[in-house]
């Protein structure tokens, strides 16, 4: 399986790389060939934006998405994918999927640590925005950990910094699209 | 809220794990990604490496290992010392760090906070205090700022910083308790998630500390015996505390 990781200038995609390097799939860097296409999450909303500009991934998104081509995109990956997010005075997304992303009001923020999934395994979370959207599959107390809609996937957990529960979760990904 | 934390704290100096008495008489006691991969497998949430040596030559072993470490481990890691710029820090993050740590060069220029928090957002963006009396000392303890604790964080807190991580110098290595009264407060005037540090001797210290910040440091009670952190946890879970 060939991976493309959309790099957009902010940091840490390495974990990441590593992650789907264990599970034995190859790196590309075509964004549309690819069999999966990755969004990582890492850094701000708008500079993130700024930089998928840049590069032209956020047009190869698109075009994958309308092809029903898969992308999973990853804590700040999966909020650029919806239509818009709060953060940074309010930053348009890529439109992939139907919702914005808000600042998350209860508790602790940034909400940061392991959490439950659907009451289910821990997942490591670190985020101050969450989605609020009709597509969301699973939750994580009350907060939205996982989303689906056509070939995007987007969790608000980190997979690749969730030690073996993270592991079974990209490998499952992995394994619906084989 | 996310599950109380616990983290190990590994003291390394040129790319080994060190053990000394206030930061004299550095001793080698191993590797930082074996111990770490150890700690990993036993359970632990988070992992911290502190730089103790700091120095410019030292730099890039640093970011070596946080090169190993990160394809080593597959759970979070923060590292702090000597990082004085957003160079450093993303010289960090993009080694594979999760997030970094910045004292005394933050409370020398506060606006590093705020630039940490533009540049690499506030969930990596940790800010030690090391505070004795409630109040903060800088330079690995040796000097004081004439701050309140409370007031730093608050101050670090409207910066940007995501997360407090703060080291009781009176309990530090004492393994007699966290500060819970310094913690309290600190954790009582803020907002983003705390970090207690200093002080644990046994699985009470640690229950007591984690009804107060969301997560505990674990230095030296780990340090002579690096498989107490199993034994630990259990304690911990037959106290009631919910780990993941």
């Amino acid at each position: 399986m060939r991976v493309a990781i959309c790099e957009y200038g902010a940091g840490n995609v390495r974990s990441v790389r590593l992650a789907f390097a264990r599970l034995g799939a190859a790196e590309t860097e075509d964004v549309l060939a690819a069999d999966l296409a990755v969004l990582p999450g890492i850094g701000a909303a708008r500079a993130a934006m700024a930089g998928l500009r840049e590069r032209g991934h956020d047009a190869a998104l698109r075009a994958r998405f309308e092809d029903g081509r898969p992308i999973l995109g990853i804590c700040l990956g999966l909020q650029l994918a919806l239509a818009g997010t709060e953060e940074d005075g309010g930053v348009p997304g890529l439109g992939l999927v139907p919702g914005r992303a808000v600042r998350l009001r209860d508790g602790r923020v940034p909400r940061i640590g392991w959490a439950r999934v659907d009451g289910d395994a821990a997942f490591y979370f670190a985020h101050s925005y969450a989605a609020e959207t009709p597509c969301a599959v699973s939750w994580s107390e009350g907060v939205v950990a996982e989303v689906r809609h056509g070939s995007f996937i987007g969790c608000q957990f980190h997979p690749e910094k969730s030690g073996a529960a993270g592991a079974a979760y990209l490998e499952s990904v992995c394994r619906s699209l084989a | 809220m996310p599950l109380p934390r616990l983290i190990p704290c590994l003291d390394v100096a040129d790319g080994r794990v060190v053990k000394g008495v206030r930061f004299q008489g550095l001793r080698d006691v191993g590797d930082p990604v074996e111990l770490g991969a150890h700690y990993s497998d036993e359970g632990a949430d988070e992992l911290v490496f502190l730089d103790v040596r700091a120095t410019l030559d030292g730099r890039r072993t640093l970011v070596e290992l946080v090169e190993r470490v990160s394809e080593r481990l597959a759970i979070p890691f923060t590292v702090g010392g000597g990082v004085r710029s957003v160079d450093d820090a993303l010289a960090l993050l993009e080694a594979g760090a999760d997030k970094v740590a910045v004292n005394s060069a933050a409370l020398a220029r506060p606006g590093l906070v705020s630039e940490l928090a533009r540049e690499v957002g506030s969930q990596a963006a940790v800010v030690a205090i090391d505070a004795e009396g409630g109040a903060v000392r800088t330079r690995a303890g040796t000097t004081a700022t004439g701050r309140s604790a409370l007031d730093w964080a608050r101050e670090a807190e409207e910066r940007g910083a995501g997360e407090i991580l703060l080291t009781s110098i009176d309990a530090d290595g004492t393994r007699e308790g966290y500060d819970l009264e310094l913690t309290a407060t600190v954790a009582g005037a803020v907002g983003v998630p705390v970090i207690a540090s200093g002080g644990a001797g046994d699985a009470s210290h640690v229950a007591e500390a984690l009804e107060v910040a969301q997560a505990a440091l674990l230095a030296s009670i780990l340090h002579e015996d690096p498989a107490r952190l199993r034994t630990l946890r259990t304690e911990l879970r037959e106290r009631g505390v919910e780990l993941r």
